[in-house]
């Protein structure tokens, strides 16, 4: 692959100078366009589609995918997959949970309830040890990134659900006299009139993409994904790359899981069953390609936004849910044609 | 150009390229171009990086489409549609840039596409009988089963050139198939390709390696910026007239540079010893020492398997070694990664730009400072204007043919971008530098501007060593010449020796 891809390639740069037809403007802002065109098609549909409260809890919920996209999207322009994030935001949540109920000492009689905001260190610490686990395994022991997240999906998940015995944490409100309220904060306040949650997003998303387009990391990051031998012959620490990148998608595995139980005021060990799809699937609709080295935080956030706000849409018209996964499984496979149009067929030889 | 076409010798033709041009974004690879390629003969294409061969050896053989001007076959106007249809039409080429799969073996990489099949699927038996029988012609031993990745890029070379022998094709094109092969085994293929001529097989070979390719030629053409420039029959040129055509001027690859006194010693090796890294169980560097004094220039000359390599991918933090030592100014390194040795002032030129020196997803800028990022980051961010600076310096220093810094470097010539991987490691502003051979898929002029380039920084204190495949090169610039065999230093000259006895020292049948 490395070997042929240097002949024939129509490169994203060379399109990018043409950007003068109109076809090559609508390919390089697909993401773009399709949000515009599900917004105008829904608004059409439905009065309440296009309103500043609706398009706010369409942007709430858009939030979890999007935080799990931005992780995604990371690991993704490092040419690795991380198919943990769902279950890892499912145990976050639980953890979480959890520590809001209290946790019982023993050998000293006494419960401590930590306060929130050492509830969401601790479950941010643990999302990034989980992280770091995967990166560990594919970095220093050479497994494949498909299958050490695969298997610490299944792990976190079983973790989840053993703790819990299946059960949901209900009630996280905490209470006054404990001094450990304020859980709901992340899920339910506004700042200014916008969710906390959105809000998150936003500054994740700022902080990612000035990682990623100026910081030295970034580059390191965009080259270990392009190509991970000549980036190690640069000088370029490719291994730690690698666990960084993990052990991020991680920390935002368990800040979606904190927003997700915030927002439900409870924390069930299924939570975020088949996440890490939606968010794959939101950074393959924001153009990066599968194979590493190319991407933007920008094209994600479209993405996540593309789904969000179709899937929501679907909801408002009255579709079925089944019809939205197969809307989901259509608008996917035009982004990866597109991908294929824009980055050009001819990268891979026959 | 068209009196040059009636004047033509005999030899009737048989693909033939007519006004054909060809742009990308705008930017013209080719500027109506007339070629005739003739039954039985050798035609030899000569140019400077970027003048446009490989495009219009893509466009004959059906891997690029023409932006206008056709292709005649047999007198027949013909559009091939892919690479297979030009195959079906008996022509086949070898690529420049090798387009192997890596994970696959030799056998499954020649018959990619095409595989023999029987009543029982693939008759892999029959496969391998073919490619035994083929890589026995090219006097080379490989096992037909080893997966192409871990052969040597000679190794690699070979294969590419037995695929598109396997063919049986009628027209065989070859972009750059000796960079990285050594004086013998480019013997051998020249005999395969008078076999091939005298059974009526027409050849269309590419080289930068003029005196070489001098030696098989029965016409020569000059491309220059995508324009045919000259023609003539083999009876009317000399290398000489190659390179006035090329490049307008006669070309000398300089000699050691002069005038400034050896300084301490900068690279020192002690005893190394190196494992085969594809786990062949032997060593590939032997017990080898070797100092290298801050302004000298030092060749490292050897066959292919040699050793050479590996010795610099050893220093450079990519192979670890089993015992011995590396120092740099005197400090010991071997514990060091990659990245600080970098930064210590060691950079290393790969040979193979394709999979070691290029990322192919960034740009010519981004690859050109992606060894220097610590240099323009600025606290926490990169310094975009600090990197635009060390981008134009680079560009400059090494003169690479591009539109500017933002194009992909996929679109840049084969020589261009080794440019690109040779401007990148002296961005660093080593103290040491190692190029593994440097000169490879470059022509004369920019061959004489790296040289020039080398010389320069060895005068300005800085200590060189470079490996070749190519005696002149070692004789016209290095103070010292060091001939490695088996992964030991087998012989040690000064620039006054001749070339005869550095190959005899090599092991290499010296050419008649
Ligand atoms: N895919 C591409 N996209 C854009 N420009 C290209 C592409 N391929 C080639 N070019 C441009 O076309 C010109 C001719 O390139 P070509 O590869 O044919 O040169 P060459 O004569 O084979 O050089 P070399 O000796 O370095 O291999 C160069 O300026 C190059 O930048
Ligand atoms: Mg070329």
């Amino acid at each position: 692959m490395t070997q042929s891809s240097a002949n024939g390639i129509s490169s994203p740069a060379a399109a990018a100078r043409g950007t003068t037809s109109p076809i090559k403007l609508l390919l390089k802002g697909r993401a773009f366009f399709a949000l515009i065109a599900i917004i105008i098609v829904f608004s059409f549909l439905s009065p309440n589609y296009l309103t500043v409260s609706n398009v706010l809890i369409m942007s709430s919920h858009v939030a979890i995918y999007g935080i799990l996209a931005i992780g995604m999207l990371v690991v993704i322009l490092s040419g690795g997959i991380d198919l943990s994030v769902g279950s890892i935001l499912a145990l976050c949540g639980v953890i979480a949970g959890a520590l809001m109920q209290g946790v019982e000492l023993k050998p000293l009689g006494v419960i401590l309830f930590p306060p929130v905001w050492a509830v969401v260190v601790l479950t941010c610490a643990l999302g990034a040890l989980l992280g770091a686990l995967n990166g560990i395994l594919i970095a220093l022991f050479r497994v494949p990134a498909f299958v050490t997240t695969l298997g610490v999906m299944y792990m976190a998940r079983g973790i989840a659900l053993l703790m819990t015995n299946g059960l949901t944490y209900n009630n996280l409100a905490g209470r006054p006299d404990l001094g450990n309220t304020g859980f709901d904060w992340l899920g339910f306040n506004r700042l200014f009139g916008v969710p906390i949650s959105v809000l998150v997003l936003a500054a994740l998303a700022v902080l990612t993409g000035l990682m990623l387009s100026r910081s030295s990391f970034g580059r390191w990051l965009y080259a270990s994904g392009g190509n991970e031998n000549a980036a190690d012959l640069s000088g370029v620490p490719v291994k730690r790359v690698k666990i960084t990148v993990y052990t991020l998608s991680g920390i935002l595995s368990a800040i979606a899981g904190l927003v997700l139980s915030s927002q439900l005021t409870s924390a069930g060990p299924t939570a975020g069953t088949t996440y890490e799809l939606t968010a794959i699937a939101a950074v393959v609709i924001g153009g990066a390609a599968l194979t590493g080295g190319r991407g933007t935080v920008r094209g994600t956030m479209l993405g996540a936004f593309v789904i969000g706000f179709l899937s929501d849409g679907l909801v408002i018209i009255g579709v079925s849910s089944y019809w939205q996964t197969v809307f989901t499984g259509a608008v996917i496979v035009l982004a990866v044609l597109m991908n294929t149009i824009q980055y050009g067929a001819r990268g891979i030889r026959q | 150009m068209s009196d040059a076409a009636t004047s033509r010798p005999a030899g009737e033709v048989v693909l033939a390229a007519r006004n054909i041009a060809k742009s990308y974004n705008g930017v013209k690879a080719l500027k109506g171009v007339n070629f005739d390629i003739h039954r039985g003969q050798v035609t030899t294409l000569f140019g400077e990086n970027g003048a446009g061969k490989s495009t219009l050896m893509k466009i004959l053989s059906g891997v690029a489409q023409p932006t206008s001007g056709e292709i005649v076959l047999d007198g027949q106007p013909i559009v091939f549609s892919s690479s297979t249809d030009a195959r079906n039409h008996g022509i086949s080429i070898i690529h420049q840039e090798l387009s192997l799969a890596p994970n696959l073996s030799v056998r499954d990489n020649i018959f990619m596409g095409r595989e023999i099949t029987g009543p029982t699927g693939v008759d892999y038996a029959e496969e391998e009988r073919q490619v035994r029988r083929l890589l026995a012609e090219l006097e080379e031993d490989i096992d037909p089963l080893t997966p192409v990745e871990e052969l040597r890029l000679g190794q690699q070379q070979i294969v590419e050139i037995a695929r598109a022998l396997s063919v049986d094709s009628r027209i065989l094109i070859m972009d750059e198939p000796t960079s990285a092969l050594s004086a013998t085994e480019v013997e051998v293929l020249f005999s395969v390709i008078r076999d091939l001529t005298a059974k009526g097989v027409s050849i269309v070979y590419i080289s930068h390696h003029l005196e070489e390719a001098l030696q098989i030629t029965d016409h020569a053409v000059v491309l220059r910026d995508g324009n045919m420039t000259a023609y003539a029959p083999r009876a009317d040129i000399d290398l000489e007239w190659i390179v006035r055509n090329m490049v307008g001027e006669n070309y000398d690859l300089g000699s050691p540079p002069t005038g400034h006194d050896f300084g301490p010693i900068m690279l020192s090796v002690r005893d190394l010893t190196v494992p085969d890294p594809a786990g062949g169980g032997y060593n590939v560097v032997d017990r080898m020492s070797l100092d290298v004094r801050a302004g000298e220039i030092v060749c490292i000359y050897g066959l292919m398997g040699a050793g050479r390599t590996e010795l610099l991918e050893t220093v450079a933090g990519k192979l670890s070694a089993t015992s011995g030592e590396i120092a740099l100014e005197g400090k010991e390194i071997s514990h060091l990664a990659i990245g600080e040795r970098i930064a210590r002032g060691l950079a290393l030129v790969p040979e193979d730009r394709q999979r070691y020196g290029l990322v192919q997803t960034m740009s010519v800028g981004q690859n050109l400072s992606l060894a220097s990022i610590r240099e323009f980051t600025r606290g926490v961010f990169t310094s975009l204007r600090l990197e635009r600076a060390l981008i134009q310096k680079s560009i400059r220093n090494v003169t690479v043919k591009t539109d500017g810094p933002d194009v992909a470097i996929g679109s840049l010539s084969g020589g261009n971008q080794q440019k690109v991987v040779i401007g990148k490691m002296l961005a660093t502003d080593p103290k040491v530098i190692l190029l593994d051979e440097p000169s490879r898929g470059i022509d004369i002029g920019a061959k004489a501007e790296v040289f020039r380039i080398l010389a320069h920084h060895a005068a300005a204190g800085q200590a060189v060593v470079f490996t070749t495949s190519e005696v002149n090169e070692c004789l016209s610039i290095a103070h010292r010449i060091i001939i490695m065999r088996r992964g030991r230093i087998s012989a040690e000259f000064t620039s006054d020796i001749t070339k005869e006895k550095i190959m005899a020292a090599s092991g290499e049948a010296v050419a008649a």
